[in-house]
């Protein structure tokens, strides 16, 4: 292990997709992001449906090749990486996925899901590679004679389990979790949640949890990142940015999460947004959040200007915005 | 360690009943009565074929059993003879037994058409994977091609491709194989695109899962379902069209008694003798409804969006 406390570094990363036919132009679902993740911690990741979150998640799990920027893992570039030496990396760096449904091989039974990145990576012997197997569904809290069994046969909780048993089947340091509970009934949620807590706990995993919900992501993270139109606009400590966000879209988010007291409810009025998130194609110029924003200042420095991630608020608190912790 | 971590208390245990994937797609199949009627009839027919092969003695086992006559005995004195027990569908304009030689020509006709499939299979599916997999430019060379050859009239190719091997079995054979490919290419390729998008490549390869592995062991597992519904429908269109072929009189050559000759053989005295048609012809429409119904019930049983 190196002394390295950031255990992840995205620097300046790009994807742009390419639209085919004449008129070309891109979509730019990522559009330069800077992100660190430090050894043990879990950085919540958070935005609206189709800000970029997702494809992140492939740029740093190498699923994806970026367009530009690199991504620095364990003191590695990954970003050029390609065949046995991507393969080695992931060893130490998983990801689970969000589709409960569509994650898991149809054809293949658990224990054979269970048992490919132990075979992949040569890990054991075949005696071993089935004890561990069962090992995973037991530490995920399934039955361990499960394996002959298909997915079809299992709920969707019951299946993300058997996701987080793939992830934790090589003993990775670093899981990445796309919206993993997002597609699970509220009470599965929890547990799912707690269940990676506790992972986290035993194995010193680090997480990078991407949602879409503020509330989870409370509940699970140290640090929080706020992606707007494929780009991070604000990072802080969970209690930071519940507190003090500095980021309008940070403002508006958290307004939107509803407060369990009908007398606070009723009394609150959360900021509501204009319009529609833009198009990745075409972002706005300047602040790409301005023509959303109820503070900007159009025209002028807002729609003209690009605010860099600067330090506001609290220590370790960043935001991209000219006006961050104005009304 | 494992009894802090897992939430075992909470989790309800209840799983379905285990069904593999092919029990479950069979009990499915068994609930279309016209599939396994089709499947009956296919069975029956192939049991058929093989006794009037099998052993090499013409007309096999059901000569020697005296349940048919040899299907090249020539008898002029009695030629177009009606159905009797001697010759329980009657005879053609040599004399021959028109029984045995129908099941003689049911071992041509299922060859043809069921082997064909393994061609197509070869050719089809590795165009289509490769297409699928690769993209770029050699998924664009290799789709570009296949929209060449699907543009020529199937039978209009398969007559150019005969004309040029000379008629025999393996001619038709090949021929075949070379024109029916295009349409399971395109369908494994649309397979393998959708596939390659799922949650669970991506796992895999996230797992360290190699490129091969990940054909053998993912795409292909995956895609086999269509790729079995699109071959049993080809098995009647096979069939149809090596009669046709040999119908035209560039298939099957005579004394060889394939379905197709026998319809050509009895259209020269179709209103002298109408039963030289409507024999093998009733036996060419069977075998392709049989086969066309167990495809039906296949891709109502492999379709997994079927499950209930």
């Amino acid at each position: 292990m190196t002394a390295d406390p950031i255990l992840l570094r995205v620097a300046g990363a790009f994807k742009h997709f390419p639209i085919s036919g004449f008129g070309g132009g891109a979509v730019r679902a990522v559009d330069g992001v800077d992100l660190e993740i430090r050894r043990g911690e879990t950085l919540g990741l958070v935005g609206e449906s189709g800000c970029g979150k997702s494809t992140l998640a492939r740029l740093i799990t190498a699923l994806l090749p970026a367009t530009a920027g690199k991504i620095v893992f364990d003191g590695q570039d990954i970003t050029r990486l390609k065949g046995w030496r991507l393969r080695r990396v992931r060893r130490k760096m998983q990801m689970i996925f969000q589709d409960p449904f569509a994650s898991l091989d149809p054809r293949m039974t658990v224990g054979d899901i269970l048992q490919e990145p132990l075979d992949n990576f040569a890990i054991g012997s075949m005696r071993d590679r089935r004890r561990r197997v069962q090992e995973l569904l037991r530490l995920v809290g399934l039955n361990p004679n499960f394996t002959n069994r298909y997915p079809h046969e299992f709920s969707g909780g019951q299946r993300q389990r058997i996701g987080i048993a793939r992830a934790l089947a090589v003993n990775p340091s670093f899981i990445v979790c796309d919206e993993a509970v997002s597609a699970l009934d509220v009470s599965i949620q929890a547990q799912i949640i707690n269940l990676l807590q506790d992972l986290q706990k035993e194995f010193q995993l680090t997480y990078l949890f991407i949602a879409h919900d503020l509330a989870v992501v409370r509940h699970l993270s140290d640090r929080i990142a706020v992606m707007y139109l494929g780009k991070v606009v604000e990072t802080a400590g969970r209690n930071d940015i519940y507190e003090r966000p500095q980021h309008p879209y940070t403002k508006a988010l958290l307004s939107s999460i509803p407060v369990p007291d009908p007398a606070v409810e009723r009394e609150r009025a959360p900021i509501s947004l204009k319009g529609e998130i833009p198009s990745p194609v075409n972002p706005p110029s300047g602040c790409r959040f301005h023509p959303r924003c109820p503070i900007a200042r159009v025209p002028g420095i807002c729609s003209e200007q690009e605010p860099p991630l600067e330090p506001h608020g609290a220590r370790d608190q960043v935001a991209a915005c000219h006006f961050a912790g104005q009304a | 360690m494992a009894t802090a971590i897992g939430l075992a208390g909470q989790v309800d245990w209840d799983v379905p009943e285990q069904t593999g994937l092919w029990k479950d797609a069979w009990v499915r199949f068994r609930r279309n009565r016209l599939a396994v009627a089709g499947l009956v009839v296919i069975v029956l027919m192939i049991v058929l074929a093989l006794g009037a092969r099998l052993p090499t003695a013409p007309g096999g086992l059901w000569r020697i059993l005296h349940l048919t006559n040899e299907p090249f005995l020539q008898d002029v004195t009695n030629s177009y003879a009606t159905p009797s027990l001697q010759h329980p569908l009657g005879t053609d304009i040599l004399g021959r037994d028109q029984l045995s030689r129908i099941l003689y020509g049911a071992s041509i006709s299922l060859t043809i058409g069921i082997v064909v499939q393994f061609l197509i299979l070869g050719i089809g599916g590795s165009i289509g994977m490769a297409a699928g997999y690769f993209g770029g430019w050699i998924d664009n060379l290799l789709m570009r091609f296949t929209d060449i050859m699907y543009a020529f009239p199937d039978l209009l190719l398969v007559l150019v491709f005969v004309a040029a091997f000379g008629p025999s079995f393996w001619s038709i054979f090949i021929a075949l194989g070379l024109v029916y490919w295009v349409g399971l290419a395109r369908l494994v390729r649309g397979q393998v695109l959708s596939i390659k998008e799922k949650e669970y490549v991506e796992a895999a390869i996230m797992t360290g899962t190699s490129p091969l592995k990940l054909i053998v062991k993912h795409l292909v597992p995956n895609s086999l379902g269509p790729v079995i519904v699109t071959l049993t429908f080809g098995i009647p269109a096979a069939i149809f069209t090596e009669a046709a072929l040999s119908f035209l009189g560039i298939g099957i050559r005579p004394p060889e008694p394939s379905w197709g000759v026998m319809i050509e053989d009895g259209y020269a005295g179709i209103f002298a003798d109408p039963r030289q048609v409507i024999f093998p012809g009733i036996a060419v429409a069977l075998t392709m409804l049989s086969f066309t119904f167990v495809g039906d019930g296949l891709r109502d049983a492999l379709d997994p969006r079927m499950r209930r």
